[in-house]
């Protein structure tokens, strides 16, 4: 377990002040300056070999894509792009970061435009975080009060942060998305290349990072690279926000290391799983896009990001989301696929249409008011839909789907024969999948 | 994707209130020069809080401020999905999150309370006209299910139980107070965090002077801590023997009480407090400020006995002299503001409430100073040790 002086956000449940005095105190904003001075490669090699991987869900190296970032401007801006449009279902970790612990973020921003080249950073946060948001721009207020932000501040780098809002769409947590959406537009991805680096925001140099990506960045470099990477399993290292949620006895968010087995972070911070251990039907390790993993491969599951993949499956934010053995697996992923659903913004037709007729033939299948043979046309269609679209909510849409029927296809078919044993009065037995 | 049209029943005209135009022209200002669609989404936000919903002519009024074409302005109107289209309930419009994680926690049951009491289905307006509610996608508090989201603020770890007597105070005009309607310190797990309870983690912050510490280089810190702190270390000595209280082999007739109905007290302090003989409410009930010291360093959570009221608590509980055997203690059942002080301190506030701020302050000064010295030589260990190690996966 990770001891408590190895955590970076120690005001998660909001015990302490948040406020810039209190974040000092916490040894936040401590001589920032001199790790400015060191200059940007030195920031950009740290990163790179603390092996921190993007928070966001992907787990790209953090160093790396900020060095992707032009060294010489051609005149243009460049932007840090903060993403807090945290939506995806189980995970709410960056809520913590920006209510409670706010200057962890407003820090990072500015140590992370530093390294790349800019001078301004918006965070875009989602736009149901009210309270948050407001806490987030105080605590940007405080910072330039101080002068630590803002023109000729105390650090020597000038520097504003905008903080920014949406209004309700998963969709803009998809970067290019979000960017489209800062413009004043609808969320609508866009194709790539370009990639953000080269033309981003405005058409100007951009990158877009995770909340606890940037939040996280001035801890390591002052405590410096190998800590962060002596931490953790090799490839996977450092410190990491895990949201528990679901059928657990208390389910909390707590900062742990990562790759801790999943039945020690479960058991230690959240009571255990509701009625047991042996209670335990699946998680969801990953937050809503990934598959799902039934009990028998979490005896001895390392949360990490290359475990999780080796299972087809995947660390995405780190939201677990765990069912015992009362959930009806059908309808937790049918539930899944109106999500997905609802947020598609409709731009490519594969996912447009795609994830509404999942949704409903997975309906169908709740009730076994299905055929055998659709199990597998409805496989057909998630490979249909992955990979087909601009932006990756087309595979998320698809994963889940898959994960049910790889691991509780018999739990389909089973459904499927009580039905037929016992059809509803009145209701003939009928294929409507493409209605 | 969400099909959504605005309604056929529009206001005439929309127009800024003077301070909300002032508010729009400083968003506007926000933004680079010729980026000022920028702002369409906080202007229209703002709109809506003016007016209850996103009219046809607010639009039209957008769409001017910010020099765009009124389709654009249409086109995120109906794409975001946080705007009301049509007229929403005067007291609250209630948005209930019903995405898997919620689902598994029961957020049916609290659709199921918006279908009884407010409408049978979703985006109507109660016959009162008071409320209207929503089934949304996940809200982001997924640890907190299952919960809403009503104006600003969020409602969480409800029942339908305590969801229905939500919408009584509303109807009724009385104040709500948002968060989660447990016992809980927001994200943490209920009965108190199982982590960042070391306490040395926060001593900087309690005896901090508040000056910033930009300029503070490492070696001067020590200076100024290291004196300190042998001082407060001979003082942590003195609290240890004397002030013990009065502890039990073991629970008297083998029956402890359950002192998890402390609020603030989870299985894990149990056990703490079982191993130092203390199994009853009444032993609670009789401490002593020093003796509440004690036990504090004991429980290495500084200040937690007095700013979660356990005194009182234990007393209510049936340890006072008016003791009963009543289930729930009246402090906590009736008013309020019990709990709510106890499990939710205001996080804009440094400090928390302490109804007995003169014991816990110099308790944790004490407690503090000592842990401070033994953190710095870990911190010294550690970074000895990390320096050896060597350097794996750096890529």
């Amino acid at each position: 377990m990770l001891d408590d002086k190895d955590r970076i956000f120690t005001n998660l449940y909001g015990l302490h002040d948040w406020g810039l005095k209190g974040a000092m105190a916490r040894g936040q904003w401590d001589n920032t300056k001199a790790l400015l001075d060191k200059g940007r490669e030195w920031i950009v090699d740290e990163m790179k070999a603390s092996g921190l991987r993007g928070r966001g869900g992907a787990g790209f190296p953090t160093g790396l894509k900020w060095s992707f970032m032009p060294k010489e401007s051609d005149g243009r801006p460049a932007y840090l792009v903060v993403n807090a449009d945290e939506s995806e279902p189980g995970t709410c970790k960056d809520r913590e970061i920006m209510r409670h612990d706010p200057h962890t973020l407003v820090e990072g921003c500015l140590v992370a435009s530093f390294a790349m080249g800019a001078h301004t950073a918006i965070i875009y946060v989602r736009g149901e975080f009210i309270r948050e948001r407001e806490r987030l721009q105080a605590a940007v207020d405080q910072a330039y009060e101080a002068k630590l932000i803002g023109k000729n501040n105390k650090n020597g780098w000038d520097f504003d942060i905008i903080v920014h809002h949406g209004a309700g769409a998963y969709i803009c947590g998809e970067e290019t998305a979000l960017l489209e959406s800062l413009e004043g537009k609808k969320g609508m991805p866009r194709l790539k290349p370009p990639f953000p680096a080269s033309v981003g925001v405005y058409g100007c140099p951009t990158t877009v990072n995770n909340v606890e990506s940037i939040a996280v960045g001035p801890t390591i470099l002052r405590r410096g690279a190998a800590w962060f990477s002596g931490i953790g399993r090799p490839k996977n290292v450092g410190t990491k926000l895990f949201c528990i949620s679901g059928h657990v006895e208390k389910p909390c968010t707590v900062e742990e290391e990562m790759g801790i087995p999943l039945r020690e972070l479960i058991e230690r911070h959240c009571g255990g799983v509701r009625g047991g251990w042996d209670n335990l039907l699946a998680v969801i390790p990953g937050g809503a896009s990934v598959p799902c993993l039934p009990a028998s491969q979490c005896d001895d599951l390392f949360m990490d990001f290359d475990t999780l993949r080796e299972l087809k499956s995947g660390l995405g934010t780190a939201a677990v989301i765990v069912m015992d053995k009362s959930t009806d697996m059908i309808r937790a992923i049918a539930r899944l696929a109106y999500f997905y659903k609802h947020e598609s913004c409709g731009q490519c037709t594969p996912c447009r249409e795609g994830t509404g007729w999942m949704w409903r033939v997975l309906e169908r299948m709740a009730e076994g008011r299905a055929e055998k043979r659709e199990i597998d046309m409805l496989l057909e269609v998630t490979y249909q839909v992955e990979g087909h679209t601009i932006c990756a909510l087309g595979d998320a849409a698809a994963w889940p789907v898959q994960g049910l029927i790889r691991h509780f296809r018999h739990v389909i078919e089973e459904r499927i024969d009580q039905y037929a044993a016992k059809p509803a009065v009145g209701d003939p037995l009928m294929v409507e999948a493409a209605e | 994707m969400s099909v959504r049209r605005l309604a056929d029943v529009q206001p005439e005209s929309f127009a800024f209130s003077d301070a909300n135009m002032a508010w729009a022209k400083k968003e506007i200002a926000k933004y680079p020069e010729g980026r000022q669609a920028s702002a369409v989404i906080s202007l229209l936000w703002r709109a809506q809080d003016q007016e209850g919903w996103v009219t046809e002519p607010a639009i039209d009024a957008v769409a001017a401020m910010l020099d765009m074409p009124k389709i654009r302005v249409l086109e995120v109107a109906t794409f975001y999905t946080q705007f009301n289209l049509a007229p929403v309930g005067d007291v609250a419009h209630i948005q209930v999150c019903g995405t898997t994680p919620c689902w598994l926690r029961g957020a049916n049951d609290i659709k199921d309370v918006c279908k009884r009491r407010i409408h049978a289905d979703q985006h109507h307006r109660s016959s009162d006209g008071k409320f209207s509610w929503e089934e949304v996608e996940c809200l982001g508090a997924c640890v907190n299910a299952p919960m809403v989201l009503i104006g600003s603020d969020t409602f969480e770890d409800l029942t339908a139980e305590t969801f229905d007597r939500l919408i009584d105070d509303m109807a009724a005009g009385k104040r709500v107070e948002p968060g989660p309607q447990v016992d809980r310190q927001f994200a943490a797990p209920m009965g108190g965090p199982t982590t960042l309870t070391d306490p040395s983690l926060f001593s900087r912050e309690a005896r901090d002077d508040g000056e910033p510490r930009v300029e503070v280089v490492e070696p001067q810190n020590d200076a100024d801590d290291a004196p300190v702190a042998t001082v407060e270390k001979s003082d942590t000595s003195e609290l240890s023997d004397a002030d013990r209280p009065e502890t039990l082999s073991e629970a008297r007739d083998g029956k402890p009480d359950d002192l998890k109905r402390i609020s603030g007290v989870g299985p894990k302090i149990e056990g703490i407090l079982h191993s130092l003989g203390i199994y009853h409410f009444d032993q609670i009930a009789a401490w002593q400020p020093r003796e509440v010291e004690w036990v504090d360093a004991q429980l290495k959570f500084k200040g937690r006995i007095a700013r979660e009221n356990w005194i009182d608590q234990a007393k209510a509980l049936g340890g006072g002299e008016a003791a009963t055997s009543g289930d729930k203690p009246e402090v906590l059942a009736n008013s309020d503001q019990a709990p709510i002080a106890a499990g939710k301190p205001n996080a804009a506030a440094p400090s928390p409430p302490d109804p007995d701020g003169s014991i816990s302050q110099a308790a944790e000064k004490k407690i503090d100073g000592q842990s401070t010295e033994e953190k710095r030589q870990e911190k010294i260990e550690d970074t000895e040790a990390h320096e050896a190690a060597d350097k794996d996966s750096a890529d």
